[in-house]
């Protein structure tokens, strides 16, 4: 057909859509595992790009635009999406598949309007199709076609086949491109759009006399003064226990599986250098992080449910105020949230916060967020300090996570002195919706494949590096030292004694606090090398605690604690605070008073605990 | 904030539960406002539609959980400010 010879098909799409349409679910259902998440250049708001198949098999390249309400940008994110397709930023996109949720067509309909003034070549998915029955609604396609003058195609992003009509319409040929006509806008354009929202939305949409969406009525419990914190409170409190305990169960299977690994290469090589470095170095110092794999994943995997199901902007809801008094709003909950976990998703989700000084001052305090590489040094200590006492030591536990909120609030309240009270908050509360299986898997899978990276690249050279410190021996070493004191990593320590004895760190902690730096759980690691100690993990960590129990004072052991709490750790959380402040200032400014917190606490405690067990 | 004429008032001002018509959104002079009712309006709070508030945040002055549409969302009371409503008296 000659037809077919000269028509231009698709090649690189990119998806638009308000936040909370379904466009990410769509986004995983087309591409499945072909994705590759990268940064814009010169901000971190993430760049998604996938390959799609389309019903006659052509590859297509998708590009997924964060959410936007509006072109008119009060976000970095949505400033991105607009630069994206208004090709600032990248070459346009041949095709622009605006999303829209189905059954939530008044709000979603006017960004269809505003995107088409850009005259790209457009097609709308109504997604979310399997809802529109459910909730008695009835669309007239037909009808929504001709008004907008746009093709439309439904879907439904949760299930296995639902995005069969946009697969087949990809192998259409596009409509030409027009001149685009959209400009900045204004509160009569707003006006006028609205209008026209409504006169299509009341041709096309017949709604049923009574609102069958059960959020309302979910709201009323949820959203309730009283009960609603209740509920919050045991969300929480749940998701920690499956971090510690569930997580722990995990723990011990990889605990054992490099416990094997170890004694296998033992058994199989004789003892020298390289057995050494094998058996304690790579696989001691790689298997104690991978351990913490699975309580990492579990944290994301309820972090990323409830996100999901609509109940986290409920909780920011509930925190507002109590977020208020600390000069923050309840969208900082999230990212918090998050750096539970790790600092980092925590500190680039901040860019959902439009407000620049809540967002600087959410960034800043995001590391007090005890993340989950702090969990092997506080189990060690913590086991060290109180051991046969289950109560006391989960206790402590609980109090180290509570001091890094209740020193978080306090200097955001320093940080948002004099300009309190304003912040915005304008956040939707979604419907409530059951969490997506494929998205959660894939959001979980990109989680464990950043953690294993940073294993694989960062840590193993680290872990690498302290083992050759503490077995090169000194250029200045002396006879009757140990063999330990003789080693590079020993004259470190000696050196750091100045800065770290006055509280009460001993050489190989200072030492351990090193590598720390770059990676907290290596923090474990280093000190089982230090104390020359032979072995899988699973060993290093028993033998440690005792050692830990005797050979350190009450203040040294809390004193570490209160360090770990403040400590300015982890050059990833730099890097990326930096790179999303984009000023070199500010990652000083919050490595700073990290330091010098970390110090002053850690100083505190142990002058205090040592006159108290003198 | 003063009260408005004739039985119009700002939204923060409307008692839960009670449903409203929005009568205006009006325009600040100038500063940050602006772009917050440009938004407001893009969320669907303008003139002729029906608002609800359906839940009050926790304490003295917190947040309110507004319907408009087929959408809720949370805004603090300086917020809700900028839109006057007139309640629908059943």
């Amino acid at each position: 057909m000659s037809e077919t010879l000269t028509a231009v098909l698709p090649e690189h799409i990119a998806l638009l859509g308000n936040p909370n349409c379904g466009k990410t679910a769509l986004f995983n259902l087309l591409t499945g595992s072909r994705q590759k998440v990268a940064n814009y250049a010169g901000v971190t708001v993430e760049r998604k790009e996938g390959t799609l198949h389309t019903a006659e098999g052509r590859r297509v390249k998708v590009l997924d635009l964060p959410g936007a309400y509006s072109l008119n940008a009060l976000s970095g994110d949505e400033a991105v999406t607009r630069e994206v397709i208004t090709g600032q930023r990248d070459e346009l996109p041949d095709l622009l598949v605006c999303v829209a949720d189905a059954t939530n067509l008044r709000l979603h309909l006017r960004l269809v309007l505003e995107a088409r003034t850009l005259g790209l070549p457009m097609v709308v998915v109504l997604n979310k199709m399997d809802r529109v029955k459910k909730l008695g609604l009835t669309i007239d396609r037909a009808a929504l076609e001709r008004e907008l003058g746009l093709p439309v195609v439904g879907a439904v992003s949760v299930q296995a086949h639902g995005a069969q009509e946009l697969q087949a319409f990809l192998d259409r040929s596009l409509e030409p491109r027009r001149p685009s006509t959209w400009k900045s806008t204004t509160a009569e354009a707003v006006r006028t759009t609205q209008h026209e929202v409504h006169r299509i939305f009341k041709l096309a949409v017949q709604e049923p006399a009574v609102d069958a969406d059960p959020s309302g009525r979910i709201d009323r419990v949820i959203m309730h003064p009283v009960w609603g914190f209740a509920i919050l409170a045991v969300v929480l409190f749940a998701t920690f226990m499956a971090v510690f305990s569930l997580g722990d169960v995990l723990n011990g299977y990889i605990e054992g599986a490099f416990g094997w690994l170890a004694a296998l290469v033992e058994g199989r090589m004789a003892d020298g250098m390289l057995r050494g470095l094998l058996v304690e170095g790579i696989i001691g110092g790689i298997g104690g992080v991978i351990v913490f794999l699975p309580q990492i994943l579990i944290l994301f995997l309820f972090i990323l449910a409830l996100e999901d199901s609509g109940y986290l902007p409920r909780a920011a809801f509930l925190l507002d105020k109590p977020m208020s008094k600390a000069g923050l709003s309840g969208r900082s909950f999230i990212p918090l949230l998050s750096s539970f976990a790790c600092a980092i998703p925590g500190i680039m989700a901040t860019r959902t916060i439009s407000d620049p000084r809540d967002r600087l001052a959410t960034i800043l305090i995001a590391p007090l967020m005890a993340c989950s590489a702090r969990i092997p040094v506080y189990t060690l200590i913590i086991a060290a300090l109180f051991s046969g006492q289950p109560l006391a030591a989960a206790l402590t536990m609980v109090g180290l996570y509570l001091l890094g909120v209740v020193c978080a609030m306090a200097v955001a309240w320093v940080l948002k002195r004099g300009h309190q009270g304003r912040s915005p908050l304008m956040m939707e509360l979604p419907s409530y919706q059951w969490p997506d299986l494929r998205s959660l898997a894939i959001g979980l899978w990109e989680r464990a494949m950043i953690f294993l990276r940073r294993v694989g690249t960062i840590i193993l050279a680290l872990t690498i590096v302290m083992w050759a410190l503490y077995t090169i021996p000194s250029p200045r070493a002396q006879a009757g030292a140990s063999e330990l004191e003789n080693s590079l990593a020993g004259e470190i320590g000696h050196a750091l004694q100045h800065v770290f004895a006055p509280i009460g760190f001993n050489a190989h902690i200072s030492v351990a606090l090193v590598p720390g730096m770059a990676a907290r759980e290596v923090v474990v690691s280093a000190l089982g090398t230090a104390y020359a100690m032979e072995g899988d993990e699973d060993q290093v960590g028993a033998q440690l605690e005792a050692r830990i129990a005797t050979g350190w004072s009450t203040a040294t052991k809390l004193s570490l604690l209160i360090w770990m709490v403040f400590a300015p750790q982890c050059l990833s959380t730099f890097i990326i605070v930096r790179r999303e402040t984009n000023s070199w200032k500010q990652m000083w400014l919050m490595g700073g008073y990290l330091f010098a917190l970390a110090y002053l606490a850690s100083l505190v405690t142990f002058q205090v605990a040592s006159w108290l067990t003198a | 904030m003063s009260d408005l004429r004739n039985g119009t008032l700002h939204l923060d001002r409307l008692p839960a539960q009670q449903w409203a018509h929005v009568i205006d959104v009006p325009l600040p002079h100038a500063g940050a406002g602006r772009a917050v009712v440009i938004r407001l309006m893009e969320l669907g709070f303008v003139p002729g539609e029906r608002v609800c508030i359906v839940a009050e945040g926790p304490g003295l002055g917190g947040p309110l959980a507004v319907r408009v549409g087929h959408t809720t969302f949370a805004l603090r009371r300086h917020e809700a400010a900028y839109i006057q409503v007139a309640p629908i008296v059943a």
